[in-house]
């Protein structure tokens, strides 16, 4: 059996006393595009940044293609597309210079790029469709642009593992065709993404299996099953005797959702599976406050 | 005029501050640029305040002040830290008590210390008064300051801008944070003979908040940093021989001054332009 990209075994973490990683084991093959589900707090950000080393378990070990996490960052096995909320999009780069950032990893002493370098970047910024756009200061983007500056970065890197933290929030449909289209893309190269969202309708599409994620992995497996309405409705806390009719009718009170925004004819093999169960998970999502705990922490792990 | 311009550096002692406001004015310039980018502009105000107690006891002991300096830098970026993490006391309250006590300890140190004129002089600056060997001490800690700086410039960005990517790919963050809180530090000492402890924080917050009113990108703000900044020391320099009024607080005035213009009239982030194009949509809007 050749070596998982992605290995996670009985991994625990603690923010102070709030448990957001609860024994989760997981292992993802070369080449697969795994999708990571679960509400807000649910630990999907304290999972990523766990697996880059970020934040300390408690338990658990994590090996990248065979590798502890510090030595795989020395070898820039691993890529990480932050949140956008936790990007100062008005810092003075140009989109250029963020993807450049990807090159470091390679670079010596004072990171002074040479021209295999820049002929990367070039590259990852002509990949992504933003050659046009190199020069532009990154605030002045779209935020499908934005998601995709990143994308390039990681990219750039040639990181074999892409760790990827809500790609499509804030994203326009365009934007996230091109962007699952280059996922698919990579994952076709060897790359492993791992990659959080909150669109379920697209999920199929994208990815090749998905983690449904409580802090502890609810289900792991192709994305149809995961996606079955009692998994979800088991995922986002719902009564599992109000079943899918039940959650239909909540749906209706709470529905806030995206579900809306996406085009029906994608949104069809699962809407017609579980109408209400996948809208209610959405509402809820947009509602829960006091699930955010530990996402509200993340950014205590690097400092 | 032209006697106005070179009257003043006839006299050795405008030579050595006009050098000294030079040096003390780029270092923290440049510096300032990461400062006002990652947010640290409350941390250069506590350290350059908590230095005060280190430089004091470097004078009693005979040590360089650099050393005092840094030891008790990093004393208050620690006792922040430890203060901030034991929960309810948030990050501003933490920084506020830990460098008023740092200072306030720093002044009843000076005034226990005889001779004490010349620890005076670290509190508010004394430009007048440079000694050759205080001025070498000055362009030596600036050079190490600026080369260190420009060599790191890009792992430094990378912290300022996306600490988990630079995590990711294997560099030292808390490395590179310590590097920094250092040469803020050192940076302080520098700035002290010009401007003293109170006013050095103007000088490594301004610079770098007026050039990022002026340009998107990074490298452009580390020219336009320093060079506003010693434009503004010369100037300040100038009106204080002529007006006869204190020449550290004038540069700093000077530097508020500039700020103030740029703010106002900067094409892209002024108020003025701001407000110009919000006009000119409305109009446009109205055209329609």
């Amino acid at each position: 059996m050749t070596t998982p990209a992605v290995e996670v075994d009985a991994l625990t973490v603690h923010y102070d006393d709030v448990l957001a990683l609860d024994d989760v084991t997981l292992r993802l093959a070369p080449g697969r595009v795994c999708g990571l589900i679960g509400m807000n707090g649910a630990g999907k950000s304290t999972l990523m940044k766990a697996v880059l080393g970020a934040v300390r378990p408690d338990r658990g070990t994590v090996r990248l293609h065979g590798l502890t996490p510090a030595r795989a960052r020395r070898s820039n096995v691993v890529g990480y597309m932050p949140q956008s909320e936790a990007v100062d999009w008005d810092f003075p780069l140009s989109v250029r210079d963020v993807v450049m950032t990807g090159r470091y990893g390679h670079l010596g002493f004072t990171r002074r790029p040479g021209r295999r370098d820049r002929d990367a970047v070039d590259a990852a910024l002509d990949r992504v469709g933003l050659a046009d756009l190199a020069d532009r200061q990154i605030g002045r983007l779209s935020g499908g642009q934005r998601k995709r500056t990143f994308l390039a970065r990681g990219i750039a890197q040639e990181a074999r593992v892409l760790l990827l933290d809500e790609p499509f929030a804030g994203v326009d449909t365009t934007s996230e065709a091109t962007i699952t289209r280059l996922l698919r893309e990579l994952a076709g190269d060897g790359v492993t993404v791992l990659v959080s969202t909150h669109d379920l309708q697209a999920l199929p599409e994208l990815a090749d299996e998905a983690v449904l994620l409580r802090r502890r992995v609810l289900r792991h497996g192709p994305p149809a099953e995961v996606l079955a309405p009692e998994t979800l409705a088991l995922a986002f806390g719902l009564e599992e005797s109000a079943g899918a009719g039940g959650a239909l009718r909540q749906a209706q009170g709470a529905g806030v959702g995206s579900a809306a925004q996406a085009p029906p004819q994608r949104a069809e093999p699962v809407e017609a599976r579980a109408p209400g169960a996948l809208r209610q998970a959405q509402g809820v999502e947009v509602g829960d406050q006091g699930a955010g705990v530990g996402e509200a922490h993340d950014d205590r792990g690097v400092r | 005029m032209i006697e106005w311009l070179v009257e003043p550096f006839t006299f050795g002692f405008m030579q050595t501050a006009l050098a000294s406001t030079l040096v003390a004015s780029v270092t923290c310039a440049v510096l300032s640029c990461w400062l006002v980018l990652i947010g640290w502009s409350l941390m250069g105000d506590a350290v350059s305040h908590a230095v005060l107690p280190g430089v004091v006891l470097a004078y009693v002991v005979g040590a360089p002040f650099a050393l005092g300096a840094l030891v008790f830098g990093v004393l208050a970026v620690v006792l922040i830290g430890v203060v901030r993490d034991t929960g309810r006391v948030k990050e501003d309250a933490s920084i506020g008590i830990v460098f008023t006590t740092l200072f306030a300890l720093g002044l009843v140190l000076v005034s226990v210390t005889p001779s004490q004129t010349d620890l005076t002089h670290i509190i508010f600056g004394n430009l007048l008064g440079v000694s050759p060997a205080d001025l070498v001490q000055i362009v030596v800690l600036g050079a190490v300051v600026l080369v260190v700086l420009l060599l790191k410039r890009r792992d430094l960005v990378l912290y300022a801008f996306d600490r988990v990517h630079a995590h990711a790919i294997g560099l030292d963050v808390r490395l590179l944070s310590a590097l920094l809180l250092g040469l803020l530090a050192l940076t302080c000492v520098v700035a002290l003979q010009a401007v003293g402890v109170v006013l050095v924080v103007a000088m490594l917050i301004i610079p770098g908040a007026t050039a990022h009113l002026l340009t998107e990108r990074f490298t452009r703000m580390l020219v336009l940093a320093p060079a506003l900044a010693a434009a503004c020391g010369v100037l300040g320099l100038y009106l204080s021989y002529h007006l006869d009024t204190t020449p550290g607080p004038m540069v700093v005035l000077a530097q508020g001054a500039v700020f103030a213009v740029v703010y106002l009239a900067s094409p892209r982030n002024g108020l003025v332009g701001r407000r110009l194009a919000a006009a000119r949509r409305r109009r446009r809007l109205a055209s329609v």
